[in-house]
């Protein structure tokens, strides 16, 4: 039988449009309604985050970190205040470091619930959105009491973190970290069974290892083609080695397994919460939070590369100092920025509504990409 | 409208006068019922999903919020009329009223008492089925006119999935034709006189699912919205209308999930009869007119309970799911509903003759 001629329609996702979540254009060549080319345009949110650290001391580029990824700011505010004490050889103390793994295992719990609700609403379903955004809105209230701000924390500084986490924060910590395994399971029991998201779901988008590995995919888009790598325990920083948690894995490689990751990791984290208040609880008269560095003449030598396993991926941040006031050139290696190159490799041949869950299932946040 | 002839042929005009004057009073009443209907409507649907998702809703205007849907209307009414440069002129402006006016003959076919006799046709309710696919082509029309690629692929959604979507629903109305061995629903309604269990829904459930499936499809409602899915088209084939154009298909939208909903209670739910057998009206026994106005207001009345129960449940689906993949939902109206519905009307073939021998 002689095959239909058909147009191809070439459609334009974005800049502005309901699911790319901030300014991403793809450009889509679609047969009908299935999807034969995807060619992402990323930069719309370039910000020249790298080239403003050559122009402005240490302390003065510590306020804009936060603003790389939005989402999860104490992870890249870690990346570069490690990035220095590396430089400085600066010993931090017991307590900081367990302030900081709090902090930033309460901002992957932020950042995954957000995402759920965002995927969600990407494949039709407000509800869960506006459940997911309660928890989260409950993790925000912590961070404002803690860090003075909701979103662009600029916490953590040379030696330590700013503030010290009192009695009231940790019970406020301990009381959200009880009730979320409740309000998880509420959100588990109206997505994980239903027929429509399931048929939405799975066997789409499937990511081979192969191709993670050569696009350098990382975090849990990764973890989802059955690859067990997580910074946390292969080169545990921090105070990651003293506590127990599961990095789960996934044999699916499709969208539902990376859904269903990212499920468990918020249970995992919620572990490490709850573990770090028990600590915190016990050594709540220990008040050394901070190594004196005199941040503003910091004159580090070198270079250093800092990582640390974002809720989005492996974030790199590479300082070369030259031993003056501001950094020679700092460079960020972002995960987003490689999570949304395989979008092209894993969306051919599906539809247009597939399209749209595979970007979502992949947390891509663009102000990372861009920076 | 008889009661309005009635009153002009008292001063004697002529016949063709009196019959147009009667539709258009008719059509004007309607519009503003129909208006009305949709303000409550979208307020309603507004605090409901508000209630599901653990919100206040609407609360600025007015008495908590009541005014909310007037004031954007309002907005809509002011809203600069945005036209794209390289749209099909005449098809874009037209296909809002495509959409529009089918609707609202539709709601003249509708019984909603027993003495409203709208508009007495001895197969309404397959005219009703005739009536509601019309809209259909004002989107179609809306979405290529256009020349928005959004538009078009919503547009052609919508026209795929209303032919899959109308041959289950044609199907179960046979069935409930042939059950109740009548086309009018005035009749079909009369049939289920008496208390609730006299419903067809009871000897016709599988029926009803079937219809309210399609109902959703048919409404463009989650989980079936491919023509406006927000995520993926942006708006769908209302991407490139604005102001009052706009305003006529949201309208149109609500009016029509309406006006399907009590279509559904009339072929399944009785209609407009009262679910405990008798209306206060006889029990009083006043034979006077304020006795057939009360029953009117009765009947009214149910009609309108059954049907905000039905879009209870309509908005309920709305916000708890998520949305069918396109082409998962012509497997289900192919592969599924039509060989159940089928079935259904083989079983209610088999029902019939059991009553008839018993």
């Amino acid at each position: 039988m002689e095959k239909i001629l058909t147009d191809r329609m070439r459609i334009n996702i974005g800049p502005q449009h309901p699911s790319t979540h901030g300014v991403m254009r793809m450009i889509v060549d679609l047969d009908g309604e299935t999807v034969e080319n995807v060619e992402t345009v990323i930069g719309y949110l370039h910000r020249g985050m790298e080239k403003m650290a050559e122009t402005s001391t240490y302390i003065q580029y510590l306020p804009i970190v936060d603003r790389i990824d939005y989402l999860s700011g104490f992870f890249c505010s870690y990346a570069y205040v490690n990035g220095i004490e590396l430089l400085m050889d600066i010993e931090i103390s017991e307590k900081s470091k367990y302030i900081r793994t709090i902090t930033m295992e309460l901002n992957r719990m932020a950042s995954h619930l957000l995402w759920l609700g965002c995927f969600m609403m990407d494949l039709g379903a407000s509800s869960p959105f506006f459940y997911t955004f309660i928890e989260r809105e409950k993790i925000l209230d912590i961070f404002e009491n803690l860090t003075g701000n909701r979103m662009m924390y600029n916490y953590y500084t040379f030696g330590g973190v700013k503030r010290d986490i009192d009695k009231e924060n940790l019970y406020a910590i301990k009381k959200f970290s009880d009730e979320f395994v409740f309000a998880l399971k509420d959100l588990e029991e109206l997505i994980n069974y239903n027929p429509i998201f399931i048929s939405r779901t799975k066997n789409l988008g499937i990511l081979e290892k192969e191709c993670a590995y050569a696009y350098s995919i990382t975090g849990v888009n990764l973890r989802a083609s059955g690859i067990k790598k997580d910074l946390r325990k292969d080169k545990p920083y921090l105070i990651y080695e003293n506590i127990e948690f599961n990095v789960p894995i996934s044999e699916n490689k499709d969208v539902q397994a990376r859904y269903i990751l990212r499920i468990k990791e918020l249970k995992e984290s919620n572990k490490i919460v709850q573990q770090c208040i028990d600590w915190l609880l016990t050594n709540l008269n220990n008040k050394n939070i901070i190594t004196d560095v005199k941040p503003l003449t910091l004159k580090p030598e070198g270079i250093a590369i800092s990582e640390v396993e974002s809720s989005r991926g492996l974030m790199q941040c590479i300082i070369y100092a030259d031993g003056t006031l501001n950094p020679y050139r700092i460079k960020w290696r972002t995960p987003s920025f490689y999570n949304v190159q395989i979008i092209n490799e894993i969306s051919k041949g599906y539809l247009l509504s597939d399209l749209i869950a595979i970007f979502g299932s992949l947390d891509i946040i663009m102000p990372e990409v861009d920076r | 409208m008889y009661l309005f002839q009635e009153i002009l042929l008292k001063y004697n005009f002529s016949d063709w006068f009196i019959f147009i004057a009667g539709l258009v009073f008719y059509f004007i009443l309607i519009t503003i019922f129909i208006i009305i209907t949709v303000l409550i409507l979208v307020l309603f649907e507004r605090k409901y999903l508000a209630m599901f998702t653990r919100r206040i809703g609407p609360n600025r205007t007015g008495i908590r919020g009541c005014l909310q849907t007037i004031a954007d209307s309002f907005k809509l009414l002011f809203k600069e009329n945005i036209k794209p440069a390289n749209a099909e002129q005449f098809l874009y402006f037209i296909s809002p009223l495509i959409v529009f006016i089918p609707v609202i003959l539709l709601w003249l076919i509708i019984p909603f008492t027993s003495e409203s006799a709208n508009y007495q046709s001895q197969i309404s309710s397959f005219l009703f089925l005739a009536v509601l696919s019309i809209p259909v082509f004002g989107v179609l029309t809306a979405g290529c006119s256009s020349m928005s690629k959004y538009s078009i692929l919503g547009g052609i959604r919508s026209c795929i999935q209303i032919i899959s979507s109308e041959i289950p629903v044609s199907l179960v109305l046979v069935s409930v034709v042939i059950f109740t061995g009548t086309l009018d629903l005035n009749n079909i309604i009369n049939f289920q006189s008496g208390i609730f269990l006299n419903w067809n829904i009871f000897p016709n459930i599988l029926g009803f699912v079937i219809f309210f499936i399609c109902s959703l499809i048919m409404m463009n409602r989650t989980p079936f919205d491919f023509p406006e899915s927000e995520s993926e088209l942006v708006a769908g084939y209302h991407c490139e209308y604005s102001g009052m154009k706009f305003a006529m298909l949201f309208l149109a939208e609500y009016a029509l999930t309406f006006v399907i909903c009590t279509y559904m209670t009339a072929l399944f739910m009785g209609g407009y009869n009262s679910p405990v057998g008798f209306y206060l009206a006889d029990l009083f026994n006043l034979n006077n007119g304020f006795d057939y106005i009360l029953k009117n207001i009765e009947q009214l009345f149910w009609i309108s309970i059954k049907t905000f129960l039905l879009i209870m449940l309509i908005m309920w689906i709305r916000a708890s799911y998520p949305r069918f993949r396109f082409d998962k939902t012509l497997e289900l109206c192919w592969y599924i509903l039509i060989p159940l519905a089928v079935f259904n009307l083989c079983v209610e073939i088999f029902i019939k003759y059991l009553r008839g021998i018993l």
